[in-house]
């Protein structure tokens, strides 16, 4: 085993995922490279990576965040960008953790919908989701409608 | 401020909301981060080392396969920290090995022993869906945050 001597310590890295008719992932690395302030940023086919000091990647973020607030998706990433241990230009196929991503992309424009209505209605007034927890039992009086109907 | 813990640990739409309500989504991103930025013997990809399953012992047993100890070491500190969870339950992206799939199931039995609020959910699968997954949430989070400030 040899030693590891550890890059971009004491950065942070995150997505920026653009989901929108408006908005392409061009337009957001321009802005982002406009605000910055000693960030990396960069480019990719579904929006943008930026790595640098918490502060300052936040205040990109939080920026980048109004050109489109709700088609535009933040996640932490754990690696710099381009890192060889996770960038497909070295090891070719999608990038590990990429499918999880392209999932969600399927998702996103339900969520961007959501985020949208929400502006407009107040969340108190939206029926909860269907609780996935709940397994639904048969109960006893559709069990004796079901009884008295064979019966009958 | 609170840290909400959210499965699948790498969601971006979980994440998002989570931070979009100014609250601290735990994922695994955040524990490789930890990782991949601390000196220590070279352990490629993910620098988890043999360290890492003798770290989980503290969340599943000696005959656990240290797959699943060795992601446990990520996420059993994180689910130690937690003041709420979110869970996806119908999320297929945390398809894996066997390795994900116990280390998964293992995830969401700690977090139903533990007494945190918690928010089950599913993907949204349509308009009206999204609306009601994503009010959830805002709820949710809310609650939390009003609680925070009555402490």
């Amino acid at each position: 085993m040899t030693d590891y001597t550890p890059t971009h310590v004491g950065t942070v890295t995150k997505y920026v995922v653009v989901e929108s008719f408006e908005v392409t992932p061009a337009d957001l690395a321009i802005r982002g490279y406009e605000i910055s302030n000693g960030a990396m940023i960069k480019e990719t086919c579904f929006g943008l990576v930026v790595n640098g000091k918490e502060e300052e990647v936040d205040r990109i973020v939080t920026e980048l965040r109004k050109v489109d607030p709700d088609h535009i998706f933040v996640k932490d990433r754990g690696f710099p960008p381009g890192d060889s241990r996770r960038c497909r230009a070295n090891l070719g196929g999608a990038r590990p953790g990429y499918h999880g991503m392209e999932y969600e992309m399927t998702v996103i424009p339900y969520v961007s919908h959501g985020l949208e209505e929400l502006k407009k209605h107040d969340a108190a007034t939206v029926p909860a989701p269907a609780d996935p927890l709940e397994h639904p039992a048969l109960d006893v009086v559709t069990l004796k409608k079901l009884i008295d109907a064979q019966e009958s | 401020m609170a840290k909400i813990f959210i499965y699948p640990a790498t969601s971006l739409i979980l994440s998002d909301l989570v931070s979009r309500h100014g609250h601290t989504p735990l994922s695994s991103a955040v524990a490789i981060r930890e990782r991949i930025q601390t000196a220590g013997l070279e352990s490629l990809p993910l620098q988890i080392t043999p360290e890492e399953p003798k770290k989980g012992l503290k969340w599943a047993a000696v005959e656990v396969p240290a797959g699943v100890r060795g992601r446990m070491s990520l996420y059993g500190p994180q689910i130690e920290q937690c003041e709420a969870a979110i869970i996806i339950n119908d999320a297929d992206l945390a398809f894996g090995c066997m390795g994900c799939a116990r280390t998964n199931e293992l995830i969401k039995f700690l977090l139903r022993q533990k007494d945190i609020p918690k928010l089950d959910l599913n993907y949204p699968k349509n308009e009206e869906e999204g609306v009601q997954f994503v009010a959830a949430i805002k709820r949710f989070l809310g609650e939390l945050k009003k609680r925070e400030d009555t402490k």
